[in-house]
């Protein structure tokens, strides 16, 4: 399993990638995030959530720097025990909320991906 | 080019509407606003309806070909518009579209959702499949993208937490006088910093309501208005914009680029700046909303907007620039793609004097009306035509 970001033909990198970058250039290759760590920009705890997600649902944005590049990522938390600055890795989960109980068609999708944990 | 009217408009209950569906709503709003603008419905020659979801909601397809029937509007042309929260502005600007482009004389515009019988989380679930699968699958919500950008907002800026509870408490208040408001119904800080946490930090009172609504307007060339009224609003400035699908890859989380580019777009066609507009509504669908509008908007600096909400800058009777006199998203209520033409219409009568004890003194109003989380926005400049 990768956290798959994608690199960009102007040196940008995207998480999730696109098929043009946020200078319009073309993907040209891919970075697994999940081989580095990153800081926590902000986060929040979610107590109203929607069918099949765990609650509380903890969430944080997480910036890796990757060569002097930034990247910016979206994830649960592995605890509700997260602070602002804190450095984290992302570790692979199965299923992060339930295929199915949810709006979204289950066959649309994966469910599997990245919780950031504390280092 | 000829200037875009409004000549009527009209709004429901909003709240819980207890056995009546999204056509029962739309039927109700659409024929008040025929007999407020005095048009009759076989002179319609476009019919808009905004509505996010009504599908997914209720399983109610095909809702604008159904209004026209019920309220006998044959045979018009009708067009579902839908941009989720801002559906109801996207259907402001493809009227003044429609009219602005000569294709119609007279255009109805009729915004819509039913909500109340879904629960919390089913509801929080349909407006949540906006986002990317890279952000649905992590159980990701509107309010948790709130609780994220307020955190960063309120540590990057020093801003007091108290600050977002004071746009609660004004709109609330606001919201005593609009009759047709959700909740009628003051609170105090204190009660909005206790109540309990639905997206740390924002709690329970940082967020607007589920709801039930509807709400209309009727736009034509100003020469067709003429024929109907001596007092109208005409639009001045209109203009849409996008930022990112995936939120977190914005630049800076603090600045919604949709309003700021929409924003610039409608002052440019209006010839109106920030400094020319004497009262706003503003999408508070959480409090951190209306912070990042104001600033968006060059109401207030980056980083700032909560020093002038402290200030009470931005209270109705009292303050310079009066934001959400209706009682905005959050005491109003947020029946999706109803919200963005409310605001019209909350505009349209602060500028006709109509707005009772919520009235203003006003010549130029703005409403901005944001879908998922700054994703898609329109912002409107109107204006009392004479």
């Amino acid at each position: 399993m990768t956290m798959e970001a994608y690199e960009y033909e102007d040196g940008s990198i995207s998480y999730p990638g696109h098929p043009r970058g946020p200078g319009g250039t073309e993907p040209v290759d891919t970075i697994d995030l999940s081989e580095y760590t990153g800081k926590v920009v902000t986060w929040t705890t979610s107590t109203a959530t929607p069918p099949g997600v765990r609650e509380p649902n903890t969430l944080a944005i997480v910036e890796f720097d990757v060569e002097g590049e930034t990247v910016r990522a979206l994830g649960q938390v592995t605890t509700d025990d997260v602070e602002t600055g804190d450095e984290v890795e992302p570790v692979h989960v199965e299923e992060l909320r339930e295929p199915g109980a949810g709006i979204r068609e289950p066959e649309s999708q994966d469910w599997d991906g990245y919780r950031f944990q504390p280092v | 080019m000829e200037r875009v009217a409004i000549i009527g408009a009209s709004m429901t209950q909003f709240g819980q509407r207890e056995g009546e569906w999204v056509l029962d709503l739309l039927a109700e709003a659409g024929l008040e606003c025929l007999e407020d603008s005095g048009v009759d419905a076989s002179d319609v020659d476009h019919l808009y309806v905004s509505n996010m979801a009504s599908g997914e909601f209720e399983g109610q397809t095909g809702i604008p070909n159904a209004l026209a029937h019920d309220i006998d509007a044959m045979p018009a042309y009708t067009q579902r518009v839908d941009q989720t929260s801002s559906s109801g502005g996207a259907g402001i600007y493809a009227a003044w579209q429609s009219v602005a482009s000569g294709a119609s004389d007279m255009t109805m515009l009729v915004g819509g959702e039913k909500m109340t019988h879904r629960t919390t989380g089913e509801a929080t679930d349909v407006i949540a499949s906006l986002t990317h699968p890279a952000e649905y699958k992590h159980g990701v919500t509107l309010p948790s993208f709130a609780g994220l950008t307020a955190r960063h907002y309120l540590e990057r800026f020093d801003a007091p937490r108290d600050s977002l509870a004071k746009v609660a408490v004004k709109n609330h208040k606001n919201g005593v006088d609009n009759p047709n408001a959700q909740f009628q119904k003051e609170i105090d800080e204190e009660t909005a910093l206790e109540s309990p946490i639905v997206a740390d930090p924002l709690r329970l009172y940082d967020f607007c309501p589920i709801t039930d609504g509807s709400a209309a307007l009727m736009l034509c060339p100003e020469s067709v208005a003429e024929e109907y009224t001596d007092d109208y609003v005409v639009i001045s400035g209109i203009d849409g914009a996008t930022d990112t699908h995936v939120v977190h890859e914005r630049e800076d989380p603090t600045v919604m680029g949709g309003v700021v580019e929409s924003g610039r777009g409608a002052y440019e066609m209006s010839g109106y700046g920030p400094d020319d507009i004497d009262v706003a509504e503003l999408h508070d669908m959480f409090t951190i909303l209306e912070f990042l509008q104001m600033e968006g908007l060059g109401f207030a600096e980056q980083g700032e907007a909560w020093e002038l909400v402290e200030d009470g800058y931005t209270e109705r009777d009292t303050g310079e620039l009066p934001i959400n006199t209706s009682g905005g998203l959050k005491s109003k209520g947020h029946p999706l793609g109803a919200s963005g033409v409310a605001q019209g219409v909350e505009i349209y009568e602060q500028l006709m004097g109509e707005a009772g004890p919520r009235q203003v003194d006003a010549d130029v109003g703005l409403c901005c009306n944001v879908g998922g989380f700054g994703n898609c926005v329109i912002t409107t400049i109107m204006e009392a035509a004479r």
